[in-house]
């Protein structure tokens, strides 16, 4: 293919600023669309309050937090005589039975959570694309195989595997996110998107694509997944939601190896036994109010973008 | 319709052989066995330990252990537990399973119905505050996270409130002199309640069938007949005490579990109602001049009701993994909470007999999503 691409006046532009320039137009009509969506943008602006609150934590501790003191993981307050403390100006939601910060173990935990979240979803979504891809393209044997492999994965009851495994082994945020990842990936998000490739692959482009001579490789990865990425985005906000969620019960058995995160946040309070007290609700509902939060505006997100990708909802 | 069903077992039994295997050997395949846990006590020589192992035979290959699992499983011996001893898993799973599916099996279907109804009217009158009240309390109950709420319930109507029973499935200081074990109490309300909901079904089936002017009398015959009946059978058989300590138990987990699913039914009726509303054959029956009502019930709810089932099928085969949660927190005695305490110390015969459990009941719940589709939508034949 040509470098470059002759416009009217003859001038030659590069390709990718062609593409970049078309990239631009279509994120700003879809973002037209996403945003007639009000339930969207109070996701995305959780989202970004969230996103605020985990770069703040590095920022504090480095300004005004004493480390000694607002560690979230070996802090102690040694000014206060009696731990878990009610909020206070030096300790804006109190301390937990250790004697921690909770604001800062709040603030810490959230970029782990939005980690934890991202790569489960990556995951997912590479896998469940390439499969479904493949799966359509080549279909037959290689599609039966795959789709099989789908049912079975989707039978696989998520959580008390999930509760075997991290019960049987020490089990960290990168390999709980590794597992999630693979689970959905194989399983229910590679049958939605095998179903959208589906129509990607009848489309005349791929046919011209083939007569061009192109390969089945090269067909596939430039021209069926960039048609497929929408969908898969759209799939990558509710594995997210789940994700963070599952950590969160897991945490909260006290299953998992990590340090600290909004469910060990919950497990901590359970363990010294102020779970049911309402005097000392500053250890339970930060940390749970940010769960269901965070967890509410993926899935708000997925739903607006499901009217942006999704052509059956599409109201043009 | 049967030459479907035959191949379809057949594949259910194909699949669930494939399940077994992938938990056996990723239960498996985990560091350290139950020999280790048994033989801690650094005093026992090393060749007692490998006396026990080779006792319980672990030593030998993965493989051959794993057929004579499958073998064992099904003739129907699904093993002993290690926690609890001499006792058989077969014994634990009946005694668990009934307490699980009767929570989950009630919560779904309180909360279809409800979900069902709610979801239709709101689908119905949109725009204005109703939409988005409805809408966020949908949202809020379908994305919370389920340990806190449940938390929240029990603090609120077992902690400021004392109204209901914290958790547990019973009250063991009124059972002392209880004349027959909880178990059998359990047993009987199944029952008897099973036979209620059939004669409240079967009149409201009927009532559907007669004249309007016979049909309130009919209606409420069939909801009075079985409500008086299990009145009169727990006053009579002595037992109505235990049965109300095991029912004021059931409830607070049973709202938790309606609650939390409600919200996803009601927002799915919700979307589902809205897309069958742009079909030509609503405009069609509204151009005809039927009433709203018969519109909204009889050519959008039927239509739209298929995605819902979907919802309500595919939750109850899901019920064990949430019921992980919801069990644990109210301390239910169900497979949840006994898969949890199993897989916590290494009881693998009984981590592996609930795992599969869980996985022959979201075979079922699929194959009974797939014939209730073809009652649903005339347009799907199985053949």
């Amino acid at each position: 293919m040509a470098e470059a691409i002759a416009t009217t006046e003859h001038v030659y532009v590069p390709l990718w600023r062609v593409r970049l320039s078309l990239f631009w137009k279509s994120l700003r009509t879809n973002w037209a669309m996403f945003s007639e969506n009000p339930i969207g943008l109070i996701g995305l602006g959780v989202i970004l309050f969230f996103a605020l609150f985990a770069l703040a934590h590095p920022i504090l501790m480095n300004t005004i937090w004493e480390p000694r003191v607002y560690d979230p993981i070996s802090g102690y307050d040694m000014e206060i005589p009696f731990h878990p403390s009610p909020p206070s100006a030096r300790h804006l939601l109190g301390t937990d039975p250790l004697g921690r910060d909770i604001l800062s173990q709040l603030m810490y935990s959230t970029r782990y959570e939005f980690a934890l979240g991202i790569l489960s979803a990556v995951v997912t979504v590479v896998i469940a694309t390439t499969i479904g891809a493949v799966s359509a393209y080549y279909g037959g044997i290689i599609d039966t195989i795959l789709m099989r492999l789908a049912d079975l994965v989707i039978m696989v009851p998520f959580l008390p595997i999930l509760i075997v495994l991290s019960a049987l082994t020490e089990v960290g945020m990168i390999e709980l996110a590794l597992v999630i990842g693979l689970l959905s990936g194989f399983g229910g998000t590679t049958i939605i998107i095998k179903s959208q490739a589906l129509t990607i692959k009848v489309k005349p482009f791929i046919e011209a694509a083939r007569v061009a001579g192109g390969s089945d490789f090269h067909i596939i990865f430039r021209h069926m997944i960039p048609n497929l990425l929408p969908i898969s985005l759209l799939y990558m906000m509710f594995v997210v939601t789940g994700a963070i969620f599952s950590e969160a019960v897991l945490s909260y058995f006290g299953l998992t190896t990590i340090q600290m995160s909004w469910g060990i946040m919950i497990n901590t309070t359970q363990l010294f036994g102020y779970l049911l007290r309402f005097d000392t609700w500053y250890l339970l509902i930060p940390a749970s109010l940010a769960i269901t939060l965070l967890c509410a505006a993926f899935y708000l997100v997925g739903r607006a973008l499901d009217e942006v990708v999704n052509p059956r909802l599409r109201k043009r | 319709m049967w030459r479907f069903l035959g191949r379809r077992f057949v594949q259910m039994l194909i699949t669930l052989l494939l399940f077994q295997a992938v938990t056996y050997f990723l239960i498996d395949a985990q560091p350290g066995d139950i020999a280790d846990l048994l033989t801690l006590d650094p005093n026992i020589p090393p060749a007692e330990r490998e006396r026990l192992r080779a006792q319980l035979g672990l030593d030998r290959p993965p493989v051959e252990r794993f057929i004579t699992y499958i073998g064992n499983f099904y003739r129907g011996n699904l093993g002993v537990s290690f926690q609890e001893y001499p006792r058989p898993v077969i014994d634990i799973i009946k005694e668990r399973l009934p307490r699980t599916v009767v929570l989950f099996l009630t919560a779904s279907i309180l909360s279809f119905w409800t979900g069902f109804v709610t979801g239709k009217i709101l689908a119905w009158r949109r725009g204005g505050w109703i939409e988005y009240t409805s809408t966020i309390t949908g949202v809020t109950l379908y994305t919370v996270f389920t340990p806190w709420f449940a938390l929240m319930m029990i603090w609120l109507f077992a902690v400021a409130l004392n109204w209901l029973p914290a958790g547990k499935f019973l009250d063991p200081l009124k059972w002392l002199d209880a004349p027959i074990s909880a178990n059998a109490v359990f047993a009987r309300m199944i029952w008897s309640s099973f036979f209620a909901l059939v004669i409240v079904f079967v009149g409201f089936w009927f009532s559907n069938r007669v004249p309007r002017r016979q049909r309130l009398v009919l209606r409420a015959a069939s909801l009075l007949v079985p409500l008086v009946g299990m009145l009169l059978y727990w006053r009579l058989s002595g037992l109505g005490f235990y049965a109300w300590d095991i029912a004021r138990h059931l409830i607070l987990p049973v709202a938790t579990v309606t609650l939390i699913a409600y919200g996803g039914t009601m927002l799915l009726t919700r979307t589902s109602m809205l897309e069958t509303l742009r079909e030509d054959y609503v405009l069609t029956a509204r151009a005809k001049g039927l009433p709203d009502k018969v519109v909204r019930d009889k050519h959008v709810a039927r239509n739209a009701l298929l995605p819902v089932w979907t919802g309500l099928v595919f939750s109850l085969g899901n019920s064990v993994s949430g019921g992980i949660i919801t069990e644990t927190i109210f301390s239910w005695p169900g497979i949840g909470l006994t898969l949890l305490n199993s897989a916590l110390v290494a009881d693998i015969p009984v981590a592996m007999g609930t795992l599969t459990v869980v996985g022959v009941m979201t075979l079922i719940s699929h194959l009974i999503a797939d014939i209730g589709y073809a009652f649903l939508d005339p347009r799907i034949r199985y053949h």
